[in-house]
C-alpha cells in the first residue's frame, strides 16, 4: 500500500537560553530525525511521555510549526515543494481534534456556525447548501439536527468533543490528527467517542494519528504505533505486536506500567529508576541508557539505528546480532 | 481486625441561594474501612466522590452543610469535633494527597521547612530535630541525595518529585488514615508506576490505611482491597475488588468496566454507555443511573432503590439486584 503521509528524518528544533545578542544556547531538540508512515484509512498511534515530542509531531503534520530539517510527503509530494494552492489543499486533508472541547470551541458562536466555519471560508458555497451540510455533519457524529442553533455551553464535554469532530470532518479531510481526544472526558463517555471515531474511519475512509498516554486505547485504536522517546522513535510497528510483545527496555517498561484491566491481571513490572532527562542536553548514545535495566557498555557512546526485527523496528543495541 | 473509619448515612449538601436550591452532592453513604486496609472510590466528576473525602476530613468549603449520618475515626465521632480537635487530628491521624502537587506545596519555602512545619505544629519537634527528620522522610520516599533536595524550593523539582515531597508531608506524623484525591493524574505513565509502588510500600511499612479517590478503575485494580462505587451522589454498589470486577451486581459498574480498553484484547468492540451523567443539582427521579440503564425497569423511574446485600461484604443499589440469589 503507498503511504498517505509519510514522515522523512522530521527533525524539530527549539532554540533556548539565547544569549543577549543570538548567540550560544542550546536548542531543545523535540523531534530528532524520526521517519514512520500513514496509510489510507489506517490509525498511527504514537505514545511517550510528556516532552517526548508526540504533540510537536502532531504540530508539524498540522503545519502548525515548520521543520528544522526531514520533510513531510503527503500522497508522494513533499510539503516544501508545494505552492500556495498546494499547502492551503494539505491543510484542508489535514483536520485535527483536540484534548479539550471547552477550549476549542469559541463560546460566542453557535454550532453551526462553528460547524460550518471551515465551508464558508474554504469553499463557495451558498447558505442553503451549508445549512445542509452541517445537518449532515451532525447527523454523522451522531447529534440531533436541532444542535445546530445552540450555543457550545449547552452541550456536555461528550457532545462538544462530537462537535469539535464534526468540524475537523466539513472539508472532507483524508487524515484527522487525534491529540488526547478522549482524555478530558468522563469515564463512562469515553468509549461513545472511541466508538464514533472507529465508526467514522470505516465509513469514511479517514487515516488518523492518535495520541494519548493511555496505551490501552491507543492500543485498541491503531493499526500501528510508534514510541517516542526523547524525541526519537524506539519502537514501531503493528499495534498488536508492539502492545503485547514488546521488545524495547522503554517499551517494555512503559506497557508495564499501564494499569491493568482486571486485579488478578498482574504484570512484571518494570520500575524505572530517575526521570526523563531534559531534551536541551539529552544523554549520549542511546538516550535511554541512564535509565535502562539492560544497559551494555556501548548504548552510552553508540546511537542505536532503527531496524527491522520481530516483525517491527526497535532501535536497541541488544538485537544487534539478532537481526 | 479494628473498624479504623466507620461512616454511616451520611449526607453533605451544597446550598445556594438562601436555600432554596441544594445540591446533594452526598446521600446517605455509609461504609467502613479497616486499619491497614485500602479503599477505592470511584466515581465520575460530580459524583461527590471530592465531596465526600472533603467532609471525611472536615473540609467543606463554606455552602456545604452536613446534612445527616455520622463519621468514626478510631472510635470517635468527628462531628462533635471543636475547630481545633480537628486541626490536631487533620495532619496527624489522617492525611491527605491532592492531584496537583504545585497547589498543595508553598513555592516560597524550602520542602525542607514545609515537611518540618507539619512536625513542629503537630509533634512540638524543635527546629533542628525537625529539619533532620525532614531529610529522613525525603529519603523515605525514595528521592535520591536527600541533604540536598532538603533544602530546595518546589520549582527546582520535577512533578513526580513533588508529589513524592507531598506524600512525605502526609507520612510525616504516621497517620493511621491517607487520602488520596486522584494523587497520578497529573504523572507520567512510568512515574505514575514509581510512585503507585512506594504509596504501596509505605503503607506496608507503617500499616496505614488508604482511600484512593479515582475515576481510573486501573488504579482500583493495581490498589484497593475494597471498591465504593458513587454514582450521582449516591455509593450504589460496594465489595471486595475481585467480587466487583468479576461479578458487578449494578449496571452502572458493570457498564463502566466493559467500557475501558483492554491492552490484552484491543480489537474488541468497547461497550458504550449511552448518555452523559447527570447535573447533580437536577437529578432524575427514581434510580438516577435509570436514563442510561440498559435494564430499567418502571419502578427504577419512581422510586430510588434501597441498599441490599448481594454477598458477604457485597452491596449495591439497584433493584434487580435484591432477586438475585446469595
Amino acid at each position: 500500500m503507498t503511504a498517505l503521509l509519510e514522515a522523512r528524518d522530521l527533525t524539530k528544533l527549539f532554540p533556548v537560553g539565547r544569549g543577549l545578542f543570538g548567540r550560544g544556547g542550546g536548542a531543545v531538540r523535540a523531534v530528532d530525525g524520526i521517519s514512520f508512515a500513514i496509510e489510507p484509512g489506517r490509525t498511527l498511534g504514537i505514545v511517550g511521555e510528556s516532552g517526548c515530542g508526540k504533540t510537536t509531531t502532531a504540530k508539524l503534520l498540522l503545519k502548525l510549526e515548520e521543520p528544522t530539517a526531514g520533510d513531510i510527503l503527503f500522497e508522494g509530494r513533499g510539503l516544501t515543494t508545494l505552492d500556495k494552492d498546494g499547502v492551503r489543499q494539505y491543510r484542508r486533508s489535514v483536520q485535527a481534534v483536540f484534548q479539550d472541547p471547552f477550549a476549542s470551541l469559541n463560546p460566542r458562536m453557535r454550532v453551526d456556525a462553528i460547524i460550518a466555519e471551515p465551508l464558508v471560508t474554504n469553499e463557495k458555497i451558498d447558505k442553503p447548501h451549508v445549512r445542509q451540510r452541517v445537518a449532515r455533519l451532525l447527523d454523522m457524529v451522531g447529534l440531533p439536527a436541532r444542535s445546530a442553533d445552540l450555543f457550545p455551553h449547552e452541550f456536555s464535554g461528550g457532545q462538544r468533543q462530537r462537535i469539535a469532530i464534526a468540524r475537523a470532518l466539513a472539508l472532507s479531510p483524508k487524515l484527522v490528527v487525534l491529540d488526547e481526544p478522549v482524555s478530558a472526558l468522563d469515564v463512562s463517555i469515553r468509549a461513545q467517542i472511541l466508538n464514533l471515531l472507529v465508526d467514522l474511519q470505516r465509513d469514511l475512509g479517514l487515516a488518523y494519528l492518535f495520541i494519548a498516554h493511555d496505551l490501552a486505547a491507543v492500543a485498541h485504536m491503531s493499526h500501528s504505533i510508534a514510541v517516542m522517546y526523547l524525541g526519537q522513535l524506539v519502537e514501531y510497528g503493528p499495534a498488536k505486536t508492539v502492545a503485547t510483545d514488546p521488545k524495547h527496555p522503554y517499551t517494555q517498561a512503559l506497557f508495564s506500567a499501564a494499569l491493568p484491566s482486571h486485579p488478578d491481571e498482574s504484570r512484571d513490572e518494570i520500575i524505572l529508576t530517575g526521570e526523563v532527562p531534559s531534551p536541551v542536553n539529552p544523554p549520549s548514545g542511546c538516550r535511554f541508557h541512564p535509565r535502562c535495566p539492560h544497559v551494555l557498555p556501548r548504548c552510552a557512546p553508540e546511537v542505536p539505528k532503527l531496524r527491522g526485527a520481530f516483525g517491527r523496528e526497535v532501535a536497541c543495541h541488544l538485537y544487534d546480532t539478532a537481526r | 481486625m479494628t473498624t479504623l473509619l466507620e461512616v454511616s448515612g451520611l449526607s453533605t449538601h451544597y446550598v445556594a441561594a438562601r436555600g432554596t436550591r441544594v445540591t446533594r452532592a452526598v446521600e446517605d453513604v455509609s461504609f467502613s474501612l479497616e486499619a491497614g486496609r485500602t479503599l477505592g472510590i470511584v466515581g465520575e466528576s460530580g459524583s461527590g466522590k471530592t465531596t465526600l473525602a472533603l467532609t471525611l476530613m472536615r473540609l467543606l468549603p463554606p455552602g456545604a452543610r452536613i446534612a445527616g449520618g455520622s463519621v468514626r475515626f478510631e472510635g470517635e465521632d468527628i462531628f462533635t469535633k471543636s475547630d481545633s480537635e480537628m486541626r490536631a487530628i487533620r495532619g496527624k491521624r489522617m492525611a491527605m494527597i491532592l492531584q496537583d502537587p504545585m497547589a498543595s506545596l508553598n513555592p516560597l519555602f524550602t520542602v525542607g521547612d514545609q515537611i518540618a512545619e507539619t512536625l513542629r505544629a503537630h509533634e512540638q519537634m524543635p527546629r533542628r530535630r525537625a529539619w533532620t527528620r525532614a531529610r529522613d522522610l525525603l529519603a523515605a520516599v525514595r528521592i535520591a541525595v536527600p541533604e540536598r533536595r532538603v533544602g530546595e524550593y518546589p520549582h527546582e523539582m520535577s512533578g513526580g518529585m513533588r508529589q513524592r515531597v507531598v506524600g512525605a508531608i502526609a507520612i510525616s506524623c504516621e497517620p493511621k488514615l491517607l487520602i488520596a484525591d486522584e494523587p497520578t493524574t497529573s504523572l507520567d505513565l512510568t512515574i505514575q508506576a514509581q510512585y503507585l509502588q512506594l504509596l504501596r510500600e509505605i503503607q506496608r511499612e507503617r500499616d496505614l490505611a488508604m482511600i484512593f479517590i479515582t475515576h481510573n478503575l486501573g488504579i482500583v485494580a493495581k490498589m484497593c482491597d475494597d471498591v465504593a462505587v458513587m454514582y450521582a451522589g449516591r455509593l450504589v454498589e460496594f465489595g471486595p475488588v475481585r467480587r466487583i470486577f468479576d461479578a458487578p451486581a449494578h449496571p452502572y459498574t458493570r457498564a463502566l468496566i466493559e467500557s475501558i480498553p483492554r491492552l490484552g484484547d484491543p480489537t474488541a468492540r468497547l461497550t458504550a454507555i449511552d448518555g452523559q451523567p447527570p447535573d447533580p443539582a437536577a437529578l432524575p427521579p427514581g434510580c438516577a443511573f435509570h436514563p442510561r440503564c440498559p435494564l430499567v425497569v418502571d419502578r427504577c423511574r419512581v422510586e430510588a432503590p434501597p441498599e441490599v446485600r448481594v454477598a458477604v461484604a457485597h452491596h449495591a443499589r439497584c433493584w434487580l439486584a435484591s432477586e438475585r440469589p446469595i
